[in-house]
This record gives structure tokens, sequence and C-alpha cells, in this order.
């Protein structure tokens, strides 16, 4: 298995997406690095594949189905209509049956038949339910990792069954007997450690904050402040570790930091709580989710703030804004006036709104502009006080800094948003051809307003997809440069300095 | 009286199993918490709202309209129109007849078709999709064949053979009332009947739990509110929770 990468083809663009032919085990070669035992240790998993390895997973299932009611009605429910074949990004770009969500569901739900309901234990041929097996165990694997947990699935199912929840499951359960995905426990136990995804110590985070501020100071002549653990402060950002270098990601943070300057608003990261991302959320695990969002909670108190902002990142969007009240709540000694987290685009959309910044929006003229949907920020999360206010702010504050911006096809952003292809846990590079395939459909999108409307750029408010679309662009002959933060586009026609 | 006594036994076992068992099954998905807010989003915010979802859901197949319009079309079909056709046979349980079910009869023939084809749809798709055809288990075919069979004997015992409705009905109002009466020997009645009986006996058994399922699906019935409300779940709110700072 350690052979060389064997090289892939990227798939051509089509004019319209349909779903493929199924070519059966098209993607069975393709599954992600195995967590070292010291990553699964980390994690309080066991380190290697117990001797009752399959009363421990079946046992953990049976205790998955009492916690999760999601897990327990989905499992039940599904009647085969076929409504999700095609709704996958990774069935689009592949072909792998496996890949339609029905069939990850099934790769789990024919072992919960044969050992959980009547039917699977009298006729399991009859029904599709299936003994838990060593091999069944390596499907999952390989499967689970083919899914981003971007629920797409979810807005089709007539029953709205989530994929997402049963990957989740999947994970939990692998990792519950020794079987981890290396880049997602790895990630989660630098978390655990550390702090942030990327294992960036505290000093390090300082320095490279106030190398920001030097560069910025170089390109603006106006000293646009970076701060970290600055007790007292009124605004906590909770951003993406990945904003903190890595391109174009960095622009982002560049824009929030001066938005907070022009409204002398006094904010400050956290060393301690240096990361928004989450990975337990992929894991599926509670109790690691919980621990690594508790960090947060902590470095609220000891900062002393009022409001904690989140910064440009979709799962952790998800996370902060549905979750977070519940694994680390309430947040009862932050100002009620604002809503707890808050959303950069929220806080910047309200500014532009009231007229509080002032903007030279021709800076940007030289850019089209159209903006990629995040999966969780999409479907899984809210901003504003409507529904659907997640896709309609991210783009007033474009429009409110940009003259040119276009959609993409309605059938693939709102709701109905592509996944970039990297999410979920899959933002790497031992995944790389699913990564590619898996990004075709939002490329198919992309690739249109580009012949028809000259985009130069995507927006967008995720750190995976933001890395994911520099990573896979070039395969479809995309400039890698052309994924912008949302917040680049602020900072860029943001009029920097107060009238007196 | 052997045919009526096996029927009327066979009747109160499979209404006691479906009740009991769908029963059971709702009563589970009530205990089993959710222990995180899920609803896919765009949501409604407020109960009522999921109401309202659930009620579009429910009615009008919505996420089914946006996702496939033939899966769309052919569940529609099926599903009213077996709404219908079983409306119909109120006659049958009730004297004297509502006047509504009366009035209901001529449609129920018509949707008794509808649900006919709505099945074959259905099944055809099943056959000539490959993507569909790969993920059917012999029992997704099975159930439509039982369904199909329930409709296709009703409608031939409408167009064809003529049972004695009479004594069918005196036979089912005896079940009702504990007074039991002979059942017409007709084999196509009866037939219809078997299979009606397995469908209710399979039912708390199978993906016709899709049925009380949608109701607790949580990406459905849930409102978005997690910024205003905390949703801890009893198993949830007896994790310790830790510092997470390091000594």
């Amino acid at each position: 298995m350690a052979l060389a990468k064997a090289k892939f083809a990227t798939p051509e663009l089509p004019d319209i997406v349909v779903a493929p032919k199924i070519r059966p085990d098209a993607m069975v070669d393709t599954r992600p690095f195995a967590a070292k035992p010291e990553h699964l240790k980390a994690l309080g998993f066991p380190e290697q594949l117990p001797e009752n390895w399959k009363q421990v997973a079946l046992d953990k299932m049976a205790d998955l189905l009492g916690k999760y009611r999601s897990l327990q009605v989905f499992l039940d429910s599904c009647v085969k209509c076929g409504a999700c074949t095609d709704k996958c990004h990774y069935y689009l770009g592949t072909a792998d049956p496996k890949n339609m969500p029905v069939a990850r569901q099934d790769l789990l739900r024919s072992v919960y038949r044969r050992y959980f309901t009547l039917a699977g234990k009298l006729m399991p041929k009859l029904v599709g339910a299936r003994e838990l097996t060593q091999e069944v165990l390596e499907e999952w694997y390989t499967y689970y990792h083919q899914c981003s947990e971007c629920r797409r699935c979810s807005v089709y199912c007539p029953y709205g069954i989530d994929t997402a929840e049963i990957t989740m499951a999947g994970r939990e359960i692998l990792n519950c007997v020794g079987i981890g995905q290396k880049y997602t426990d790895e990630i989660i136990g630098k978390v655990f450690k550390i702090g942030n995804n990327l294992g960036l110590p505290g000093p390090a985070l300082v320095n490279t904050m106030e190398g920001l501020e030097e560069d910025v100071e170089e390109e603006t002549g106006v000293t646009v402040r970076y701060p970290v653990d600055e007790a007292g402060a009124e605004i906590l950002l909770i951003t993406p570790s990945a904003d903190f270098f890595a391109e174009p990601h960095i622009d982002g943070l560049i824009g929030y930091g001066k938005v907070f300057h022009q409204m002398g608003a006094s904010w400050t990261l956290s060393s301690h709580a240096s990361e928004a991302g989450n990975f337990g959320l992929f894991a599926g695990n509670y109790e690691n989710m919980q621990k690594a969002a508790m960090r947060i909670r902590e470095a609220a108190l000891e900062l002393g703030v009022k409001r904690i902002i989140v910064g440009e990142c979709g799962h952790a969007w998800r996370v902060a804004y549905s979750f977070w009240n519940t694994l680390i709540g309430p947040f009862d000694f932050l100002d009620p006036a604002y809503p707890v987290p808050q959303h950069i685009c929220e806080y910047t959309y309200d500014l532009l709104q009231q007229g509080a910044l002032k903007v030279d929006k021709s800076a940007n003229d030289e850019r089209v502009v159209t903006f990629h949907d995040s999966c969780n920020v999409a479907r899984g999360s809210r901003m504003g006080n409507i529904p659907g206010g997640q896709f309609i702010i991210p783009r007033e504050v474009i429009r409110g800094v940009c003259n040119h911006f276009v959609d993409m096809a309605p059938e693939t952003i709102g709701e109905a948003t592509y996944c970039c292809g990297g999410g979920g846990g899959l933002l790497t590079d031992d995944l790389l051809e699913l990564r590619v395939k898996g990004a075709m459909p939002r490329m198919q999108a992309l690739q249109k307003v580009i012949e028809d409307h000259g985009v130069t750029h995507m927006a967008a408010i995720c750190a995976i997809c933001k890395t994911q679309f520099a990573k896979v662009m070039p395969y479809y002959h995309i400039g890698t440069d052309s994924v912008i933060s949302v917040h680049q586009l602020v900072g860029d026609a943001l009029i920097l300095g107060r009238e007196q | 009286m052997f045919l009526a006594g096996l029927y009327a036994s066979l009747f109160y076992f499979a209404v006691l199993v479906l009740v009991i068992g769908v029963a059971a099954r709702v009563i589970r998905y009530i205990k089993v918490p959710s222990p995180l807010v899920i609803p896919t989003t765009p949501a409604p915010l407020t109960r009522g709202g999921v109401a309202l979802r659930m009620v579009r859901e429910v009615a009008l197949f919505e996420s089914l309209f946006k996702s496939n319009r033939w899966i769309w079309l052919f569940g529609y079909l099926f599903h009213f129109g077996m709404l219908l056709a079983l409306l119909r046979h109120l006659r049958y349980f009730t004297a004297p007849v509502p006047q509504w079910v009366v009035m209901l009869q001529w449609l129920g023939i018509y949707a008794g078709m509808a649900m006919v084809v709505g099945l074959l749809g259905l099944w055809a798709r099943r056959v000539l999709v490959d993507r569909v055809r790969y993920i059917s288990a012999p029992s997704d075919h099975l159930m439509l064949a039982l369904l199909v069979g329930i409709g296709i004997s009703g409608l031939t015992m409408k167009y064809v053979t003529h049972p004695d409705i009479v004594g069918l009905k005196a036979f089912i109002l005896g079940l009702l009332r504990f007074d039991w009466q002979p059942l017409p020997g007709e084999p196509l009645l009866i037939l219809h009947l078997s299979l009606v009986i397995t469908l209710m006996l399979v039912f708390p058994y199978s993906k016709l739990l899709h049925a009380p399922g949608i109701f607790f699906s949580p990406t459905r019935n849930m409102p978005d509110n997690p910024r205003e409300r905390r949703h801890l779940a009893p198993w949830a709110a007896r994790l310790p929770l830790e510092s997470t700072h390091r000594s």
C-alpha cells in the first residue's frame, strides 16, 4: 500500500452535471492514512483493534442508537426511493455507487438490520442485512471517509435523512475499535494539547500577529492591531488557525482587523482558544467536540470579554452557531445585546447597513466576484434573524464592497450548494484524488460563470473551502489565486483612518 | 365458519401487531433524545413554523419535489391514491355510512387506479434506473409487489368478480362488534384480505416505519433557535466538564 500514488484523471467539466452510470468499486482503493496508536490514545480510543472488537462495535452502535434520535430514526426510515442518489458531489465526481448517500448509509444500515431489527435477524438476505466482519469495518473506513458530511443529501430526502449523521456514527464506531483517521484524530489531539489545529503555540501566534501588524502598516501606512490575549478587550475573535498563515485566509484575517480598527473596537485573539475549527464534529464524538469547544468558554471568561465573534470557517460556524450554547453554554456572562456567537459577516453587514464603514468599492473593480456557499454554513447554521440569512448576509457584504458580483447557477448555491470536496475531515493529501473528483460539480458551476460573466474570483467564508479550492483549482485549469476571503474584499475596499 | 374464524383471528392479531409494534417504535423515537440542534437549514425559527414545514413535507412531499419530479409524481399518486382508497373502504366499517364517505366512493375508485399506476412507476424506476436498481434489496421489490397485489386484487373485484359485499360488510362489522359473522369465501377477496393482513404485520418491522419516522426526523422537526435556547440531552448533561488547562 506504500506505493507511489497512482495518477488519476481529472474529470472533464461537462456542460451540465448529470448523474453518471454507476461504476462499482471505482473508489474502493481510496482511503486515508490510518491514525497512529498515539493519536488514538490521546482521544481516549483503543490503540488497536481489540480482541472483542465485534462486541465493542455493536455495543457502541447500541449506545449511539440510544443517544441520537437522528441515527435511530434515519436507520429505520429509508425507503430506498432513490431521491438522494444523484445528489452527492463524490458520486457525481467518481461514479462509485457506494458514494450515493443511500448506499453509504446502507453500509451501516445493513449491520443495524442484522443485529437490531426483527426482520434482519430472521431474514437477513431478504432485507439486505449482513454480519459485521472486518471487511465491513474496512468498507466503512473507506466510504465513511469519502463523505464530507455536507448535508446536501438531507435537503432532498423526503424524510430529511442526513447521511452526515450516519457517517459520524460510522467514524465514531471505528475510532472505538481503534480504527481512526490520522488527519482528523491527529488534529483533535493538537487542539487538546496546544489549542489549535496547526499546533501553533502561543508565543508563535503572538509573533505571527506582530508580523502581520508590520505588513499591514507597511502596505497601508496605518497601524492596525492584531492583539493576542488582551484581558479586558470587548470582543474575543475565534477564527480558524489557517487564518494565521495560509493563503488566501490570512488576507481575510487582515480584513477582520481592519474592520475592528475602523470601528475602534477593542478585540483580541486568544492563545488558549486559537482555533474556531472543531474536528470533533467530523469524528462524530460529542465529548471531544465539547472538550475542544470548552477552551473558548474558558478564554472568554478569563479575558473578560463581552462578545464572541467567529471568523470565516464553515464547520466552525455550524459548531459555534448550532452547538456552542448547548455544549459550553450558557453564555450569561456575555453582553446579551449581541448574538452569541456572532459571525464576522453579521458584524460587518450590520456596520455596512448603518453606514459606519467608509468604503471605496472601486478598489475591487478589477475583480468580478462570485460566492461559494459553504456547506456547513448553508445547511447547518444561520446568520441574521431570518431563515436563509446565511445566504443573504455574505452576499450583501460582498455587494457592499464590490461593484461586480454574479451568482453561480441557482441549483449549485444556497441550500443546494455543492461542497468544495474537502470538508468533513478529508482535507488531506492522501485523499487528493477524491478531493479533485469531488470538486467537479462546484468547478463546473464556477467555470460556467467564468465563461459567461468573466468571473475572476470566487469568495468563500470557510478555511477548508479556501485551502481545498487553492489546491484543486489548477487541476481544472483555474488559477489558485481565484479563491478569495470575503473579508479580503472588505479589507481592500475599506478606507482606513477616521475623520477628525 | 372456519374461514371466518381464521380471518377474524388473523385480523385481531394483525391489528395488535400493528398498533403495539408502531407504538413501541414511536415510544423509542420519543425516548431517544436529540442532543444537538440539527435542522437542515434554512429552517423555521419557531415551533409553529416547524409544524408548517412538517405539513408541507407530509402533504406535498416538498423535499422530494425539490429532488426528483418522477419519484415525486409516482410517490404522490401512490400515497394519496392509497389514502383516498382507504377512506373509501370506510363504508365497510360504518353503519350507517357517513355522507362524506358515500360522496367519496367514485373518487376512491380512481384513487385506487392512481395508486397502482404510482406503484408501477416506482417499480419501473427500481428496475430501469441503474442507481436505484443498485440500492434495491429483495424486500424492496416484495413490498411493491405486496402493495400492487392489494391494489390490483381490489380493483379486479370492483370491475370483474363482484364479490358479496354485503356479506363482507357483515363480517367486518362483526369483527368490530365482537359478534362474528361468516366471511364470503371468494378467492380474490381472501387474497386481498391476506395481503392487507401481511402489510399490517410487516409495517412495524420494515421501512414502512418512514410513516411515523418523518415526524421524528430531527432535520425536519427541530426549530432553528440554538443561539436562544440550549438543547441539553439528559445523557449529555451528565458528562463531566473538566478544565482544558494543563496542569
